[in-house]
């Protein structure tokens, strides 16, 4: 029977161990080792390595697989003082890891040589309930809960897209959700703009949607803009920084408008359009994809574009449209999974069929494009068959 | 005969079809069979002899401009997807 001592000096004996100046070194060459953190949650919350993995001791066996499947991958495992680390270490290596190293000295002499760590801003206990489901997800996990808790998210319309993106993204925890819409809240927009409701019949739509949303989750700070998006005040309200733009705009010249103004500004939009039963949503990032006008260089004249009042739609597709341009933006956010640019989805909600096809970006596009012609603003007017005034008001 | 799928915005100029049956060699012939049988779809189809810019038309998901355009061969089991600009979001 061997004492404690005993069995962490055999243990150390077995296992490579490497010190804090050389994991340090390390950090900065081209095959940096990923720190693995295994002491207990609140002393993470204190402080940890920066880019370090965070999995409690007690875990290490169930969680490492899904954290890092590559069993090749070198990593480096931390304690405070490099004890509990080395039986980690040990464990790692009986569960195949190849390039495994315990951190001598651990967190505190990483500390006492002056290196960098990071202090998390640790979830509050209200929010670790809010946001468990989240929290179980290695995709998304503490660090991702930060950052949409971070994020700055502008939806373009408080309208049919609108509700139910901006539904989602708050309840996921979006710290910052800007609204831009002129309309107030009538009753034939309730059939489907579910972020409103009956009793707020004639209330701007950006002041019910902010108490809807504020009141689903008090982490979202709402910034309600009641106007309607111009070449006048479009610099002003991107230029106040945002992570994406959700685009649900009703008419033409909002879409071209936000779209020059995003390559401008190199802003991701997910787009998402809706008419009767059918729905178009595709993601456009500035430089790493095409934009709306690679895929429609121009919007089609005016006696040509279908009213924007007349055509009606399906309640429900709205809710379809708005909820995929949220789980795009939501992954923008993350930083996971693949993104919608360059593909652009259709969907038909009557033979409950979806689409997929190719949109590449343009080398003679006119905004981002190698030779553009627009390089500025155009107010497009009168898209619809009804002007856009009477337009707006029936939306 | 390929088959075309008729964006909801064209439909009133059709009968309300979502698909049509239409036959040709390339894209272009496709597209004249179309206008042919429904003359107010040229408007919204074509400019100028060529497809209007604000006009897609997918052919196995890919746009026929990065294709070889109004020439691209067209099979009979192809499927055809016009894709107008769509505006509505509210």
């Amino acid at each position: 029977m061997a004492t404690y001592r005993e069995l962490l000096a055999r243990v150390k004996e077995e296992i490579a161990e490497i010190s804090t100046l050389d994991a340090h070194e390390r950090l900065a060459s081209e095959d940096a080792p990923l720190f693995i953190d295994v002491r207990e949650p609140d002393e993470w919350d204190e402080g940890h390595i920066p880019g370090a993995v965070y999995t409690g001791r007690g875990r290490l066996e169930q969680r490492i697989e899904g954290l890092v499947p590559d069993k090749s991958r070198p990593l480096v495992v931390y304690c405070s003082a490099g004890n509990r680390s080395a039986f980690s270490t040990k464990t790692l290596e009986e569960l195949g890891y190849e390039n495994v190293s315990n951190l001598a000295g651990g967190f505190s002499d990483w500390k006492r040589n002056g290196f960098e760590i990071t202090i998390p801003r640790a979830l509050s206990p209200e929010q670790r309930a809010r946001y468990s489901r989240h929290l179980l997800i290695p995709e998304v996990g503490e660090e991702g809960q930060q950052r949409l808790l971070d994020a700055r998210v502008l939806l373009i319309g408080a309208g049919g897209l609108g509700s139910p993106a901006s539904l989602y993204l708050a309840a996921a925890g979006v710290g910052t959700l800007g609204i831009i819409d002129a309309d107030v809240v009538d009753e034939s927009n309730l059939q489907r703009q579910i972020v409103h409701s009956t009793e707020r019949l004639g209330e701007p739509k950006v002041q019910s949607a902010k108490r809807t949303l504020e009141a689903l989750n008090p982490d979202v700070r709402v910034l309600a803009y009641q106007e309607r998006l111009t070449s006048e005040n479009v610099d002003r309200i991107l230029g106040e920084g945002w992570d994406v733009i959700v685009d649900g705009a009703d008419n033409f010249p909002t879409r071209y408008l936000l779209n020059d103004a995003s390559v401008w500004h190199d802003i991701p939009v997910v787009h998402g359009s809706i008419f009767r039963f059918e729905g178009q949503v595709t993601v456009f990032a500035p430089k790493i994809g095409p934009c709306y006008r690679c895929l429609f260089p121009q919007p089609p004249p005016p006696e040509l574009a279908p009213s924007c009042a007349e055509g009606g739609v399906l309640g429900v597709l709205p809710g379809i449209i708005g909820s995929i341009q949220a789980n795009e933006a939501l992954k923008i956010v993350l930083g996971r999974g693949e993104s919608l640019a360059g593909r652009l989805l259709l969907f038909d909600a009557l033979g409950t069929t979806l689409d997929e096809v190719t949109v590449r970006k343009d080398p003679d596009c006119p905004v981002c494009g190698e030779h553009p012609t627009i390089t500025e603003y155009i107010d497009y007017v009168e898209f619809c068959n009804a002007p856009l005034t009477a337009a707006s008001e029936l939306d | 005969m390929a088959l075309v799928r008729i964006p909801p915005t064209l439909r009133a100029e059709v009968g309300g079809r979502r698909e049509l049956e239409a036959s040709g060699e390339t894209v272009g012939d496709v597209i004249d069979d179309l206008v042919e049988r429904y003359p107010p779809l040229r408007d919204q189809l074509l400019q100028q002899g060529g497809l209007a810019s604000f006009v897609n038309v997918f052919l196995g998901g890919e746009d026929v401009r990065t294709l070889n355009g109004l020439e691209t061969p067209v099979r009979g089991d192809s499927t055809v997807i016009l894709l107008p600009a769509m505006a509505g979001g509210s």
